[in-house]
């Protein structure tokens, strides 16, 4: 199954429809800007209850993956964030720790991982190789993970330090706590579409009624 | 060394130098199988086979150019044994009946290079998914990737 | 989005109908592996029940007459050390075969240093094994300077032996770590990363960063030790013998432990040395070899150091084997620090080897040769090597031909995983199920070596 793009096709360079994709969210400004909807007390509520255990699945591929053991590691201590417990079966997790990088005999195991995950689910990119192809762009590597799953938060480094992926899960945590109760990537940017299907429908509806009002009114103006 | 290749198996040796503190000996492709005998079970003693790789010289006429490293546990002494396995479908007969230890490094052989080896149990692609095209470690075969701006090194 | 039922969404499972499509494309037989890769059928859970129910009453229940259950382990898995995939034939709770799929970490490597120079080549290596990143680049600028004929200092070669044996160190930490994990014993991962940070951290001192270092240099160490490192390095050395201690005491005289490692995964020594397995695992069958004493490199002569060997040839003396190493290196770390010698960490020869920064503010000479270094990189002469090291897994040689110019014509990693996983056929037949996570986690492969 070699995902080796034909040539002349056009190279996709994120599979990402989200707009926020660019804000740094560690930034309070861009973290009010992202404020989407005010929350009611039972999303506040239930976004604790998500970002307190964020269970991650196990998901590590290449040297990335001992730092994520080292994030367990009695010195940075993941456990504190509730986010000790690696879960064996991707349908027990949430989310998604793509580290280390990600081959073309790899991708299509790594998308039916992300298939049989259960809604809300999140996905960190860590490391260069998994966000971007990191050292290598070559036959081998897909470069970038975000070319076969959205991608909610991106962790740079070669590995990253283990800190630099507790931030990462930190700045998840605020991306989520903040939209209340976020569903994974994919599911937003298919009720935006939704969305702006029916806003277009709606308005392309007013603006035939409204040519059918004015031809109305020419006709009705007509014979006198 | 060669004298004792030679006299073991006549014929097979075409050239053996020493250079960097290694020994290399190169032999004809049909004949590579008795001299990895010769060599493991003569007085040479070479019992370990360290590896076994390739390198692709596509304005040789041989083409691809196999490196088999020999090592001695007996006497510590080390050997390179080279052979070209030609330019159009390149093949060699596989040692895996003298040193088990061939097996995967052959298998990967094939799949980096295309180069075929006789008599192999299970010559499939072992590092590339199994339905991949092309051999990437050739030369011609680009590397790939995506393009990138602003820099022209790879 | 729920995995539909239909078998071929499953990708394990078209991996077997692509290996038929390109054998009846390329017009020949499927090979042995190909084909039991295309018997893995994944059934959705319907129809896995329906199977099972209907294989039940067909058969009798005893040992050996019923059809062989074939599953499939990985490559996702939380106890296959990475992403390394198991076929395993099974018989009830026996397994009858056991077929290793490997490349789902492969990266290109070699293809990607044919791409850079000399230099940059290193930080494509060392990405490697990921657990013993000085391994590999010394492997591979041993093989380039045995090309360039280049010798390097002795504080250099020193300091390469003291970087070396703490990432031995570091290795075996991981191994007993993530072993005790598959075995059940998540002590022993906390107590081994709580060290390993620290070992980390010494790296972080002297390269930069704490994994995937840059640190050996062609012509010997890129930068000298710094302040600090040696006092901070000498401190761990006091306080480790006493941890394995703690180790060994919660492990090695433990009868769980035991039982679940010893007689595991036994074969004939001679047949280990065939299938060409190196490192503790061809030391736990009793063959004593050890490049560092039998091809000493790097000054490696000078130490004292024992080869730990046990003969039983089971996991329990695999473990042992590392458990003992781990302490040797720490005998050769200590002599190393007795017995640093000064001088220069580089080679002299400005052809290869950048001048120090202080010479270009007034030496002409020194600014070309960092220019020229730097836009193009050294020639190397035109040749081949071949270099071996003792990795923490076993030997890893470095192939190296050279055409005369700044980038490597070939490099080749001649992986101690990717060899050794060859013995885990032989190895895991005949044993149970939960004895095969116990093989794979005593030969300890690292997938990043053996995909490459």
């Amino acid at each position: 199954m070699a995902l080796i793009p034909p040539p002349g096709a056009p190279v996709r360079r994120s599979g990402r429809t989200d707009d926020t994709i660019d804000w740094d969210l560690r930034d309070p400004e861009a973290l009010e800007a992202a404020h989407g909807i005010l929350t009611t007390t039972v999303e506040k509520a239930i976004a604790w209850a998500q970002t307190s255990a964020i269970w991650p699945a196990t998901f590590g591929l290449a040297c990335c993956s001992i730092e994520m053991m080292h994030t367990l590691s009695p010195r940075l201590d993941m456990g504190r964030f509730g986010a000790e417990y690696f879960r064996g079966t991707p349908r027990q997790a949430d989310l998604m720790i793509v580290a280390g990088r990600l081959t073309q005999k790899m991708a299509p195991v790594v998308r039916h991982i992300y298939d049989q995950m259960l809604e809300p689910k999140w996905v960190i990119s860590m490391g260069a190789c998994a966000s971007t192809g990191g050292v290598f762009n070559n036959y081998a590597v897909v470069q970038g993970c975000d070319k076969i799953i959205p991608v909610d938060v991106y962790v740079p480094g070669c590995p990253p330090r283990p800190e630099g992926l507790m931030e990462g899960i930190d700045v998840l945590r605020k991306k989520i706590g903040f939209n209340g109760q976020t569903p994974s990537s994919e599911l937003i940017a298919e009720r935006r579409r939704e969305r702006e299907a029916f806003m277009a429908a709606a308005a392309a509806a007013e603006a035939a009624a409204a040519a059918e009002a004015a031809a109305e009114q020419a006709k009705g103006g007509q014979p006198n | 060394m060669s004298a004792q290749i030679n006299a073991l198996v006549p014929g097979a040796v075409v050239e053996e130098h020493e250079a960097l503190g290694e020994l290399t000996i190169e032999v004809t492709a049909d004949r590579i199988l008795e001299a990895c005998r010769a060599l493991k079970d003569g007085p040479t003693q070479f019992s370990r086979l360290s590896g076994v790789t390739c390198a692709d010289f596509p304005d040789q006429p041989g083409r691809f150019r196999l490196a088999y490293h020999l090592h001695s546990i007996q006497t510590g002494s080390r050997a390179r044994l080279r052979v070209w396995a030609g330019g159009l479908d390149p093949e060699v007969d596989s040692v895996t009946s003298v040193w088990a230890g061939a097996d995967w490094q052959e298998r990967e052989v094939f799949d980096q290079f295309g180069v075929r080896f006789k008599g192999h149990p299970d010559l499939c692609r072992i590092l590339n998914p199994l339905d991949w095209d092309g051999h990437p470690l050739r030369r011609d075969y680009p590397i790939g990737g995506e393009d990138v701006q602003f820099t022209d090194a790879v | 989005m729920s995995t539909t039922d239909n078998a071929s969404t499953f990708p394990l499972a078209m991996e077997g109908r692509e290996a038929v499509e390109a054998a009846t494309r390329e017009g020949r037989e499927l090979t042995p592996t190909e084909r039991i890769i295309a018997s893995v059928e994944a059934y959705t859970p319907q129809e896995a029940a329906e199977r099972t129910l209907a294989n039940e009453m067909l058969a009798d229940t005893r040992p050996g007459t019923r059809e062989p259950l074939i599953i499939n382990l990985g490559p996702n898995h939380p106890s296959t050390h990475g992403v390394l995939r198991v076929i395993v034939e099974l018989d009830g709770e026996i397994v009858r075969d056991v077929t290793p799929v490997i490349g789902y970490l492969h990266t290109g490597i070699e293809k990607q240093c044919e791409n850079k120079t000399w230099w940059q080549a290193i930080t494509c290596v060392t990405r490697m094994d990921y657990l013993a990143p000085f391994a590999n680049i010394h492997a591979y600028t041993l093989g380039v300077e045995k090309l360039l004929q280049l010798d390097i200092p002795p504080r250099a070669a020193w300091i390469r032996v003291l970087l070396s044996e703490l990432n031995r160190l570091a290795s075996h930490l991981v191994f007993l770590g993530t072993s005790g994990l598959e075995m059940g014993a998540m002590s022993v991962f906390f107590y081994c990363y709580r060290e390993r940070d620290e070992v980390l951290d010494l790296f972080e001192m002297v390269s930069g960063e704490r994994m995937n270092h840059r640190y050996f240099q062609v012509g010997g160490c890129a930068q000298d030790l710094p302040e600090g490192f040696i006092p901070r390095l000498q401190a761990l050395l006091n306080i480790l013998p006493g941890r394995i201690d703690e180790y060994e005491a919660l492990l090695t005289g433990n009868p769980i432990w035991q039982d679940r490692l010893k007689g595991i995964g036994v074969i004939p020594a001679e047949q280990l040395l065939n299938l060409g397995v190196t490192g503790p695992t061809l030391r736990a069958a009793g063959i004593p070899l050890d490049l560092r004493k039998s091809q000493p490199y790097s000054g490696y002569e000078h130490f004292q150091f024992d080869v730990p060997t046990e003969i039983t040839g089971d996991a329990f003396a695999r473990y042992l084997v590392r458990v003992r190493e781990m302490r040797e290196s720490i005998k050769i770390m200590q002599q190393v620090l007795d017995g640093l010698p000064e001088g220069p960490v580089i080679a002299d020869d400005r052809k290869v080897v950048l001048p120090p920064r202080e010479e270009l503010a007034w030496s002409m000479e020194a600014l070309i040769h960092h220019f020229k270094l730097v836009t193009e990189g050294f020639m190397v002469p035109e040749g081949e090597a071949y270099a071996t090291i003792e990795s923490p897994r076993g030997e890893m040689g470095c192939y190296v031909v050279s055409d005369g110019g700044p980038k490597p014509y070939r490099v080749h990693m001649r992986d101690p995983s990717f060899v050794n996983l060859q013995a885990l056929r032989p190895l895991a037949k005949g044993g149970y199920l939960a004895d095969l996570i116990a093989v794979i986690a005593t030969l300890d492969p690292v997938m990043g070596g053996v995909d490459r």
